[in-house]
């Protein structure tokens, strides 16, 4: 008896590690791709080229950075970025919780009727050209309002706000409220709002996340290059391979030599463009991780 | 059904007209408004507008005044040499993507969860969500830096190990493409992917693990015959989201790994659609075949529904 239990336990301790030890593979091979852009864009072109530079930089140089921050369109990129992003996430949010709060209220006649009309633009859609007909025609292209208005009501929030407001939200509270003589706008001010607090901050996340990363949008709707967000900017360096002049600058040295230090433009490029949200995530993680309990649809 | 409930939460109040009830939560279709006007003009009318497919849309006449031309843009697609590899593109690599990340998140949860050492469990969970945060464009520009001949990581690598004897160029390469974006799809996402799992797992009751341990089971034992059970309901509606959406694979990526060479297993109905529609300016007939996709999408949209909701009656609820 008393061996096999021992016997149970260091089985147990074997998987454990085997576990851990499979685990911290994998963590290291998720990060490795990340931490070798990382050291290449502070290593001279031609280590890389030769493969020096596989766990520590080799021949350091920022020369990339300095390139990359002398670019014009970066640097507009990212403002466009924030103002698109910041201006993008406040209408959605309030879309998604006005509506979510408003279909939660459980005496609304005509509800069902408002969640169907929603839940069809889920999965059926006018597609790419009506959509962009429409929007033409609205006098939207151009301007910051063609990134956010196409996209509608983000339906898949609204559902998992409506199931928050639901849920942790007592009947209670609002009934109070009433006899106190609140309207129901006060109350949702008042009360509903600030009770949200923890869901709101899942839907300002991923929004933000969505609005910083998009690019698909402006492809269609931005034609002026002046108004290109981030990812736009980024796609000319690292799809189109366009370093522009002011990037390649005052260089000696023939082609091969272009080339490489379009390379090290590129790795740049890629760590100025990941950092803000890669820094950002870990301090909003738990707040995800909630909004995923918190919205999980109950059967 | 309505009015059972209305009479249920205000038992004492009388029964008042729809009007009178309407009129009473004015606020409340004040909050609504923004949000449905919205959906009409930019998701409504788009689907009205979707006739164009079978008019020759022209900007003066407009969505309604176009000349009505039947069928002619589907026969068009359907005459195209291309088109049955472009369906066939399309289908396969969502098939194949299916396949793969799918059943990753899964197996990944069930081992994140069995970790005892929490700091160890925190730290691994961060990194592996960390590239969900990275955008397409970014990784786009990662894989061709990756895969590129000249001194991409891949060959350098390759090269070291000796695999290869000289740099292969994988970006160009059209019997590579499906493994590129797969692949990629699971670094990015797979980590991300175990989140509804592991918040399942979470809410397993910790007796019955206790229980199965005095009962002698070992822990491959009680990820079989307690986790796995425990998320089977969450794993059939991630399945129904996945196949539902299979006609609407990622356009984004295949549009950013594909180069003019790669094109014969790149070029999916969704490029097609852009570079038709956007590039091309032929409006009509990038909205017909986008139309075609979106029929074959609720067509199997429907029967996952109807297949899994016979399936789930034996199997859960």
């Amino acid at each position: 008896m008393n061996r096999k239990k021992e016997n149970g336990l260091s089985s147990e301790k074997v998987f454990n590690f085997c576990n851990c030890a499979f685990l911290l593979v994998l963590v290291v091979i998720v990060a490795y791709p990340l931490y070798y852009v990382l050291i290449a864009s502070i290593s001279d072109p031609y280590e890389v080229y030769a493969g020096k530079t596989f766990i520590l930089p080799s021949k350091v140089t920022f020369e990339g950075y300095a390139r990359v921050f002398r670019e014009e369109s970066i640097a507009r990129g990212y403002l466009n970025s924030i103002y698109y992003t910041v201006l993008g996430t406040l209408v959605s949010v309030a879309l998604i919780i006005t509506t979510a709060y408003s279909v939660s209220k459980k005496t609304l006649p005509f509800k069902k009727t408002i969640m169907v009309f929603y839940v069809i633009t889920m999965y059926f859609g006018g597609g790419l050209i009506p959509t962009y007909l429409v929007v033409s025609r609205t006098g939207l292209l151009n301007s910051v309002w063609s990134l956010i208005l196409p996209g509608g009501v983000a339906v898949y929030n609204v559902i998992v706000a409506r199931t928050y407001f639901e849920n942790s939200i007592p009947e209670e509270l609002y009934e109070a409220a009433a006899i106190d003589g609140s309207s129901n706008l006060g109350t949702f001010f008042k009360i509903a709002l600030p009770l949200a607090k923890p869901i709101l901050a899942v839907m300002v996340i991923f929004t933000m996340v969505a609005y910083w990363n998009d690019w698909f949008t402006a492809l269609i709707y931005m034609g002026e290059k002046s108004k290109y967000p981030l990812q736009l900017a980024l796609r000319q360096i690292l799809i189109q391979s366009q370093a522009t002049a002011t990037m390649m600058g005052n260089m000696d040295g023939g082609y091969a030599e272009a080339n490489k230090i379009t390379e090290l433009i590129k790795f740049a490029s890629i760590v100025v463009g990941a950092v803000p949200m890669l820094i950002a995530y870990p301090f909003v993680q738990r707040y995800f991780e909630k909004g995923f309990m918190a919205g999980a649809v109950k059967g | 059904m309505k009015k059972g409930k209305q009479g249920n939460t205000n038992a004492a109040v009388p029964k008042e007209s729809l009007w009178k009830q309407v009129v009473k939560h004015w606020e409340f279709y004040v909050l609504l408004l923004p949000g449905i006007l919205v959906t009409i003009i930019y998701k409504y009318i788009p689907i009205y507008g979707i006739q164009i497919a079978f008019r020759d849309y022209n900007a003066v006449d407009g969505f309604f005044g176009s000349a009505w031309v039947g069928l002619k843009w589907f026969q068009r697609f359907f005459g195209n040499y291309n088109s049955v590899r472009m369906i066939r593109n399309t289908i396969l690599l969502s098939l194949y993507s299916i396949l793969w990340t799918f059943p990753i998140p899964i197996i990944l949860a069930l081992l994140i969860n069995q970790i005892r050492q929490k700091r160890f469990q925190r730290v691994s969970q961060t990194i592996l969500y960390a590239p969900h945060f990275i955008s397409v464009m970014i990784l786009c520009g990662m894989l061709r830096i990756f895969l590129s001949p000249y001194g991409g990581l891949i060959n350098i690598l390759g090269e070291a190990l000796g695999f290869i004897r000289e740099p292969v160029n994988l970006i160009d390469s059209a019997s590579a493409f499906r493994t590129i974006y797969i692949a990629s799809s699971i670094w990015q996402d797979a980590g991300w992917g175990t989140i509804i799992y592991i918040s399942t797992l979470s809410s397993v009751d910790a007796s019955l693990h206790e229980a199965a341990k005095v009962d002698g089971a070992n822990a491959i034992q009680r990820i079989m015959h307690i986790d796995i059970p425990e998320l089977i309901p969450v794993i059939v509606i991630q399945l129904i989201m996945s196949f539902g959406n299979l006609m609407n694979v990622g356009f984004e990526k295949a549009y950013l790994l594909q180069t003019s060479l790669n094109k014969e297993t790149s070029e999916i109905i969704a490029t097609y659609v852009y570079e038709q529609g956007m590039l091309k300016a032929m409006y009509s007939f990038s909205t017909a075949v986008s139309l075609f996709n979106t029929v074959v999408n609720i067509i199997l949209l429907v029967a996952v529904n109807k297949i899994c909701s016979k399936l789930s009656d034996v199997s859960f609820v």
